[in-house]
């Protein structure tokens, strides 16, 4: 089955390069390819828990010289998510741009930066990691600019793009130490040689750093909103969606298997506050935002910031089943996001399609004219906010009652103030967009049911489906390690 | 380590540092990648350095992969920004054009 993990890493490639070549035939290639890597992921997803983790050295060269593939169920989790809003987002992207000429840009980088997203995810050497983090930086930068016609929104790319460039550069910096003192950058490898000395916590200071520009960590966030805000909302869906995510499993990868023995409680105390400030600051710059994409860009802010919350929360639990929940619950909860914020940033591209702007003040009216659109956009934020039955309710609800356990209880109270905000500004919107028009508006002419459906797709899955099917993704989830023999 | 060694590592680490820096308070854009690309060539410098085995043996070859690749993405990684930045400059000169045509 190992040359499943070919197929998915090298597919998005190969169909970057048949839209590039015909241009014409991009809608339909992009469909056909995304179809088939959401069923190979499915494969794949169904494959690992008999074996707890899959591998294959690409042309039969060993890892070391080679480079080698490798799949755990963390990964392939994160896979299917990636094809699942991969999917949805590319066939909500091929109505959402009409202009077929925006559409002959869109489709080659779109798939450069999946193949990026799916070789980060699936390769286990530092530096190759290194290469798809560039990869994944360059084609995320270009595809915000397609169809810009602001310069806002060139602006924007430009300041995600320089400083994506600086992560990099952090990063391949921390690369150059880990490689300066152990002599080798194979992740299974470096796991039972990295020691606590000055250079490894040299080291996980300039990973992390660099990772945490990618994941937008306060005080590291600045470019954030401003970038996923003024992308196409296709764009943004993907960008909050999978690529802050991908950089935050390179940090639990970093964090819990490799430099366990350099993460202190105190490094991992000092994550969670910087989380802590995130959820908070986030949550309140969304209440306070005007726009409906700056809204949805603040939220992924606060959400990234949850899931750096319960980092000391996971670490502080005893090794064993108690920190296999912990650790399962927090996946849960990146995965959950995932998928409701694609949905969340789709129902809103279709709503400033329809509407011409996406001002929460005039949104009046709108939930008469866009009904499902707005349905989809209020299951997301049941799953955004962490009501029951979504996935998030469960996974943030295991974490509360992880960090009592744990005796620290003062993550909880900042849970609390974060849902409430959470709430609060998701609530906000609803209201606006259900009020009645104020003004005698144009009649707006009806939206294509095409464009509103991915979104709807979306945020059922987020509410019921992970929220009922919880179990199977836990239990997997929870196979994978932060279990470390040493 | 050599003292040599010692020697172009740490003009390495400094010249990445300078670079950053720069990178990250300079306003105009092209100084902002020259910086960057000052600051990846210091980190190159420290990966040559390090890949110093010693005078009558060969050196690393995984360091010098490394700084191979590095200068590929960087090259690309300058010329999208370029890229973006002239077409920002359009924008603005377009914008300023059509406000002075309409005042």
């Amino acid at each position: 089955m190992s040359s499943l993990l070919v197929l998915i890493a090298t597919l998005p490639l190969m169909t970057a390069l048949a839209c590039l070549l015909h241009p014409r035939g991009g809608d339909q290639l992009s469909l056909v390819a995304s179809m088939i890597q959401l069923v190979a992921s499915v494969l794949l997803v169904t494959e690992l828990p008999s074996r707890s983790s899959l591998s294959h050295a690409l042309g039969g060269w060993a890892p070391g010289l080679g480079i080698a593939l490798g799949a755990d169920p963390l990964a392939g989790w994160l896979v299917l998510l990636c094809a699942l809003v991969q999917f949805a987002t590319t066939l909500y992207a091929r109505f959402y741009f009409c202009d077929s000429q925006a559409r002959y840009r869109l489709w080659p980088l779109w798939w450069l930066l999946a193949s990026a997203l799916y070789a980060l995810l699936l390769s286990g050497d530092l530096f190759n990691l290194y290469v798809t983090l560039e990869l994944l930086g360059l084609s995320a930068a270009a595809l915000c600019t397609v169809g810009a016609a602001k310069a806002e929104a060139l602006e924007a790319a430009l300041r995600y793009l320089l400083l994506g460039l600086i992560g990099s550069l952090l990063y391949l910096a921390g690369v150059a130490l880990v490689y300066a003192e152990y002599g080798t950058l194979d992740v299974s490898a470096l796991r039972t040689l990295i020691s606590s000395s000055p250079a490894s916590l040299a080291s996980l200071v300039l990973l992390s750093s660099g990772l945490m520009i990618k994941c937008a960590l306060v005080p590291l966030h600045f470019w954030l909103p401003a970038a996923h805000s003024s992308a196409p909302a296709p764009v943004s869906a993907v960008l909050s969606a999978l690529v802050v995510k991908v950089a935050f499993y390179l940090l639990l990868r970093l964090w819990f298997e490799l430099f366990t023995p350099v993460v202190t409680s105190a490094f991992a105390t000092l994550i969670g506050l910087l989380g802590a400030i995130a959820v908070i600051w986030g949550s309140w710059q969304a209440f306070r935002a005007t726009r409906l994409k700056l809204l949805a860009a603040y939220s992924t802010l606060s959400q990234m910031g949850y899931l750096f919350m319960f980092v000391p929360i996971v670490m502080a639990l005893p090794e064993g089943d108690t920190r296999q929940f912990a650790y399962g619950a927090l996946l849960l909860l990146a995965v959950s996001h995932g998928i409701a914020k694609a949905a969340l940033f789709m129902g809103i591209g279709s709503l400033q399609q329809h509407l011409g702007h996406d001002e929460i003040d005039r949104l009046g009216g709108s939930a008469r004219k866009l009904p499902v659109t707005l349905f989809a956009i209020s299951l997301a934020g049941v799953a955004l906010v962490g009501l029951p039955p979504s996935g998030a309710f469960l996974a943030k609800w295991a974490l509360i009652s992880s960090s009592l356990v744990s005796g620290q209880w003062w993550w909880m109270l900042v849970t609390l103030v974060g849902t409430l905000l959470a709430a609060a500004y998701l609530v906000r919107v609803l209201g606006a967009a259900f009020a009645p028009t104020a003004a005698a508006e144009p009649a707006l002419p009806t939206c294509r049911l095409a464009l509103q459906q991915p979104a709807l797709l979306l945020a059922v899955l987020a509410t019921f489906g992970l929220g009922f099917a919880a179990s199977p993704v836990w239990d997997t989830l929870s196979l994978s390690p932060p279990e470390v023999q040493r | 380590m050599e003292q040599a060694q010692l020697m172009f590592a740490a003009t390495g680490a400094l010249i990445f540092v300078f670079g950053l820096v720069a990178g990250l308070r300079d306003d105009s854009l092209l100084g902002r990648i020259i910086a960057i690309n000052i600051s990846g060539v210091g980190l190159f410098l420290l990966l040559v350095a390090l890949a110093y085995r010693g005078l009558c043996q060969a050196a690393d070859p995984i360091p010098h992969a490394l700084v191979l690749t590095g200068i590929v993405v960087a090259v690309a990684a300058s010329g999208l920004a370029i890229a973006i930045g002239r077409k920002l400059d359009e924008l603005r000169n377009s914008s300023h054009r059509r406000e002075g045509d309409s005042s």
